[in-house]
């Protein structure tokens, strides 16, 4: 491969980065606020989150990344720039995903230090903020960081739309040269570098985590873990984990 | 917005073709996934390192690259080897590949759900290796894992549609074909939309329903 060819995969390696960048920021927020959201005392708030947990899960990730490029310029006249529409898809599918990690990791909370918070009159977002979260967020990290693979690979489903992401610069090198073994080969190298740094990473951020609530990371998958993970992360993840 | 009804009619004959292929692709896929995950699992159970450290490999690398990417490199690569295979054959070998890599990490729990006792009864009768895999270890083992696997045929089908990119008819192939020959977008694409998030749905009551007889 030439140089030039080199610099066109560099620049699909850079917009996979910002866009999973991106993505992943809105998933998590967006995972937060409707997993929490979940929790909520009123049924009209656990309803609408419920509603778009189901409608962003029980749809393809490529069916949505088509309708917010296509539908969305012109139902309701948003022409967005590719790298934000490709952001929106990503975000609020993962992050729908995400929202049933962050709800089961509150529900695992021992119930005792909801009572203990309520007994010492806490506000309930003061219960939230100091007592839930701090436990909860910590049990949410392998979860996640499965749910990052999952979105890692789904950024390559963007190059279907002609944005300059790692899996379209490869279409375009294997066009250039007809040489497919080769530039595939490079391709999931690269994707498997990236996902492997992203495990690694998120490995550490979880020992600090628990390190901060007196825990230590779980040694491998537990049996029950791995029966239920495709319900909790929806798309399947056996990502770095095992 | 507009909302043409029209334009749904017209794309309902190609929905159904799309609709079909979708399945088709899902059931073998979901075939080949077990198949082969299971093949995975037991072979990541065996006493030699030699089998076990290559097998570890190449699933971890599968299940941490994008499908859509695999799907490229078989559609491409598999024809410069000599080996030409309909589009749909390669999609379906695509994913049944891609999902065996995590129905194996299924069987793998399930295996390790068996009690030890079971184990341990098999070698008190003098039972031989392949008639305890085959008579008391792999009947409890799938049993418990039928429900997750059937959350992954869920998974598999809303990855269907990547079988686009390489020619596929399914049925978001069948609504962009049909939105560009009509320009209407809104439509056909609302249309498998609603029809996935439907399809999902059903499949998961019924994985409920089954998940209560089988394991309780």
């Amino acid at each position: 491969m030439t140089s030039g060819l080199w610099e066109l995969v560099l620049k699909g390696i850079w917009t996979t980065v910002q866009l999973l960048v991106f993505s992943s920021l809105l998933a998590a927020a967006v995972a937060f606020v409707a997993g929490v959201a979940r929790t909520h005392r009123l049924w009209i708030v656990r309803f609408l989150a419920g509603l778009y947990t189901e409608v962003f899960r029980g749809t393809s990730a490529l069916v949505m990344i088509f309708w917010v490029f296509f539908v969305l310029p012109i139902a309701f006249g948003w022409q967005l720039v590719p790298m934000w529409a490709g952001t929106l898809a990503l975000g609020l599918t993962y992050g729908a995903y995400g929202s049933e990690i962050v709800r089961g990791a509150l529900k695992a909370v021992d119930p005792a230090q909801q009572e203990g918070g309520i007994a010492l009159s806490f506000t309930p977002w003061q219960r939230m903020r100091l007592i839930l979260l701090p436990q909860a967020v910590p049990e949410m990290i392998p979860p996640f960081s499965n749910l990052l693979i999952e979105l890692l690979k789904g950024t390559a489903l963007v190059s279907v739309m002609g944005m300059g992401d790692l899996a379209f610069s490869g279409n375009l090198v294997r066009l250039a040269l007809q040489e497919s073994t080769e530039i595939y080969t490079y391709l999931l190298l690269i994707y498997f570098a990236i996902a492997f740094l992203l495990t690694r990473v998120m490995r550490g951020l979880e020992k600090k985590l628990k390190a901060g609530v007196g825990k230590a990371p779980a040694r491998g998958v537990s049996v029950k873990d791995e029966l239920t993970r495709p319900q909790r992360t929806g798309v399947g993840g056996g990502g770095g984990a095992s | 917005m507009k909302w043409d009804w029209n334009a749904v009619d017209g794309f309902m004959p190609y929905f159904w073709d799309g609709l079909l292929v979708t399945l088709q692709a899902l059931v073998l896929g979901s075939l080949i996934s077990f198949a082969l995950g299971l093949v995975w699992a037991l072979l990541m159970r065996t006493p030699s390192r030699w089998v076990r450290w290559p097998v570890g490999v190449v699933t971890e690398f599968v299940r941490n690259t994008p499908l859509l990417v695999q799907l490229f490199f078989l559609f491409y690569v598999l024809p410069e080897w000599g080996l030409t295979l309909s589009a749909l054959t390669t999609g379906v070998i695509g994913i049944g590949l891609h999902y065996s890599t995590y129905t194996m990490q299924v069987y793998r729990a399930g295996i390790e759900a068996v009690p030890a006792g079971q184990w341990e009864a098999a070698t008190a009768l003098n039972l031989p290796v392949a008639r305890t895999w085959r008579v008391v270890i792999l009947p409890q083992a799938i049993r418990r894992v039928v429900p997750a696997l059937g959350n992954y045929v869920i998974a598999m089908l809303k990855d269907t549609p990547m079988l686009m990119v390489i020619t596929v008819l399914e049925m978001l192939g069948q609504a962009r074909l049909f939105s560009q020959q009509h320009f209407q977008f809104t439509e056909p694409l609302t249309v498998i939309g609603v029809a996935f998030i439907l399809i999902s749905y059903l499949a998961s009551l019924l994985l409920r329903a089954l998940e209560r007889r089988l394991v309780h």
